[in-house]
């Protein structure tokens, strides 16, 4: 099933949630929004789901145009971040409710609860209820209660943000899986760009309501489309600053320059910004391009083998990002290595600028 | 001293039970006795006073009025406050705050500003001595209250489980009777425990609306003499039964009562 979006916008007392917003999600495919909370990411899957009405724009399946159908007749499941189950439902009630409702025949709800229930272990605890499960566990019963109904589209909702780290991961490893053998759409909204990048699949960054970007998450990676992509997509934020060009130069706020890359040779001279993400800030040299920056240190932070140092580049914050553990004193001038090689340059208005 | 902290507690807690243990205590005695002269427990123990409750109609009828229009009351408050709550608790509509509030501000004013309307109302339309008049004067001050209690349950059940239920096929009436009822069934006994309470206790209204036909056994036992003179004793055991429907009642609700009292709020 294909799920078109065309020029979909949520207002809501006169405040915009959702700008105008075109996408398009292929049949089988799996999909990423990905933004910080109250980025509209939620907003948006609800206007996928039909749990709220766009205020403009259409919603299709399959060419089909449902924007006015009730969310009981669309086929889609929803995985909240919350575990949402039905607290005076067994496991399997809770499981074979979609199936219920569609009037299935017992032979068959029984088949496909034990199948779902197989899939993500939780044949034990079948005659248990919710309540009774870890977060884990009852998480799992609302996917399985997401999955069994074979919707055409899946929505996930931060199904992971509330799970320990262990759980996360081991859970993560099994999503792609479960839906490995089928053509539903699925839509998965996280705030971290790490998970992202771990899913694979369609990545479609978001800000302040506004899809930015959408393509192939290794791709929108390595290509932001302008700096606001970029900066939803890292992790530690990735340290932006105005670098002014003046001839074979680039000047960073006075505190750094380094001869004009290619990308800006046939460009007027002016303002403009770079993006460069915080694991190509390091406290060594690694030779090549690197440009020497340096800054008073606001904090670091080590974490076992890496080392996060905040510091201060003309008026904005960078971070650094480096294996092996670098302390720095707090208010102490740091002196660190920019490999600016692999910076992003945007223009005035914020796009990317490429060759 | 640290032996010596079981005293406040227990001055308490027989300051408590006093007025308690003399009423049960007179239900046991002959009116003579409880004349008589002071004594700590029956001399003379009778269940002459209980029997006489069970088998004489103007006693017993008193009981049954009460439990009919109590029981009328709590099923109607609760009914209509159900639907009310869940708009409360998932809509916003204009004034929707304002109204939830002025619905308890009802539950502030006295019943003897209403009595004499409801008296009125209720004569003229010849609803007058009848469980279903008591019952619906009651409603004004326990449907405020069931709004308010269930309100605050409903508002701690995240509004994602009722979109879960939509998702999943629901219907809005299939997903409220199968699923968000019981979710807050413990909720709804708390509502339906302090319905019950206040109509229970509620004189004034119960006996203003009523005559004979539907007389309240509140109404019954404030009558101190009769054509055989005073029966304290029959007033005393009286008294005692009428406390029991609200220990047998609270029992079922006593793990949530707090949770009742703060409104649902806690």
């Amino acid at each position: 099933m294909t799920l078109e979006l065309k020029q979909i916008a949520k207002t809501v007392d006169g405040s915009v949630h959702i700008h105008p917003t075109d996408l398009t999600l292929e049949p089988g495919s799996f999909n990423i929004l990905l933004g910080t909370t109250l980025a509209g990411k939620t907003t948006l899957m609800q206007l996928m789901a039909g749990l709220d009405r766009p205020t403009d724009g259409s919603l299709h399946f399959n060419g089909k145009d449902v924007t006015g159908m009730r969310v009981q007749d669309r086929n889609v499941s929803m995985v909240y971040q919350q575990f949402i189950n039905y607290p005076n439902f067994t496991v399997f009630e809770n499981i074979a409710s979609p199936l219920r409702v569609a009037r299935r025949n017992e032979r068959e709800i029984k088949e496909r609860v034990g199948r779902m229930a197989e899939l993500l272990k939780l044949t034990p605890m079948l005659d248990r209820r919710p309540s009774e499960l870890s977060g884990g566990q009852q998480q799992r019963c609302a996917m399985a209660r997401a999955l069994v109904k074979s919707s055409d589209l899946v929505l996930l909702d931060e199904p992971l943000a509330n799970l320990d780290f262990k759980l996360r991961e081991e859970l993560r490893d099994e999503l792609p899986k479960l839906f490995a053998d089928r053509d539903c759409v699925v839509v998965y909204a996280t705030t971290e760009p790490t998970e992202a990048l771990l899913l694979g699949g369609k990545t479609a960054t978001m800000h302040e309501g506004c899809v930015t970007q959408f393509g192939p998450t290794g791709e929108i990676y390595r290509r932001p489309k302008d700096e606001i992509s970029a900066k939803v997509f890292s992790e530690p934020p990735i340290n932006t600053a105005t670098i002014r060009k003046s001839g074979g130069t680039v000047d960073l706020g006075g505190v750094a320059q380094w001869a004009t890359p290619a990308v800006l040779a046939n460009r007027p001279d002016g303002d403009y910004r770079i993006g460069l993400r915080p694991h190509h800030v390091l406290p060594q040299s690694k030779g090549g391009a690197t440009v020497r920056v340096q800054g008073k240190v606001l904090v670091t932070e080590l974490s076992g083998s890496e080392s996060t140092v905040h510091f201060t580049v003309g008026d904005e914050t960078w971070v650094s990002l480096a294996h092996g553990i670098h302390s720095f004193d707090v208010g102490s001038t740091a002196e660190l290595f920019a490999d600016v090689s692999h910076a992003f340059y945007f223009g005035p208005d914020g796009g990317l600028i490429a060759e | 001293m640290r032996r010596r902290t079981w005293i406040v507690p227990t001055a308490y807690i027989v300051f408590l039970m006093l007025p308690i243990y003399w009423l049960v205590n007179m239900s046991f005695k002959t009116t003579n006795e409880i004349l008589g002269g002071f004594s700590l427990y029956p001399k003379e123990f009778t269940l002459d006073n209980y029997i006489t409750i069970f088998t004489d109609p103007t006693w017993y009828t008193g009981y049954l009025n009460s439990l009919a229009y109590v029981g009328i009351n709590t099923a109607l408050s609760v009914a209509v406050a159900l639907p009310a709550a869940y708009a409360f608790s998932r809509y916003r509509f204009i004034g929707d705050k304002h109204l939830f509030f002025w619905l308890l501000t009802n539950r502030m004013a006295p019943p003897a500003v209403f009595a004499l309307p409801f008296f009125q109302l209720y004569s003229a339309v010849g609803l007058f001595d009848t469980h279903i008049a008591v019952a619906l004067s009651h409603t004004l001050f326990n449907i405020p209250l069931a709004v308010w209690i269930l309100e605050g349950f409903m508002s701690g059940v995240p509004k994602e489980l009722d979109e879960t239920a939509y998702v999943d096929g629901h219907s809005f009436w299939g997903f409220f009777l199968k699923i968000f009822i019981p979710t807050i069934a413990a909720g709804i006994g708390v509502a339906c425990f302090f319905c019950f309470m206040f109509s229970w206790v509620e004189l004034l209204l119960a006996k203003t609306l009523t005559a004979v036909e539907a007389k309240p056994i509140a109404a019954t036992m404030t009558r101190t003499a009769s054509t055989s003179g005073y029966e304290l004793g029959l007033l005393a055991a009286a008294g005692t039964l009428t406390i029991v429907p609200g220990a047998f009642v609270i029992y079922f609700v006593r793990n949530y009562i707090a949770k009742g009292f703060a409104l649902g709020r806690v």
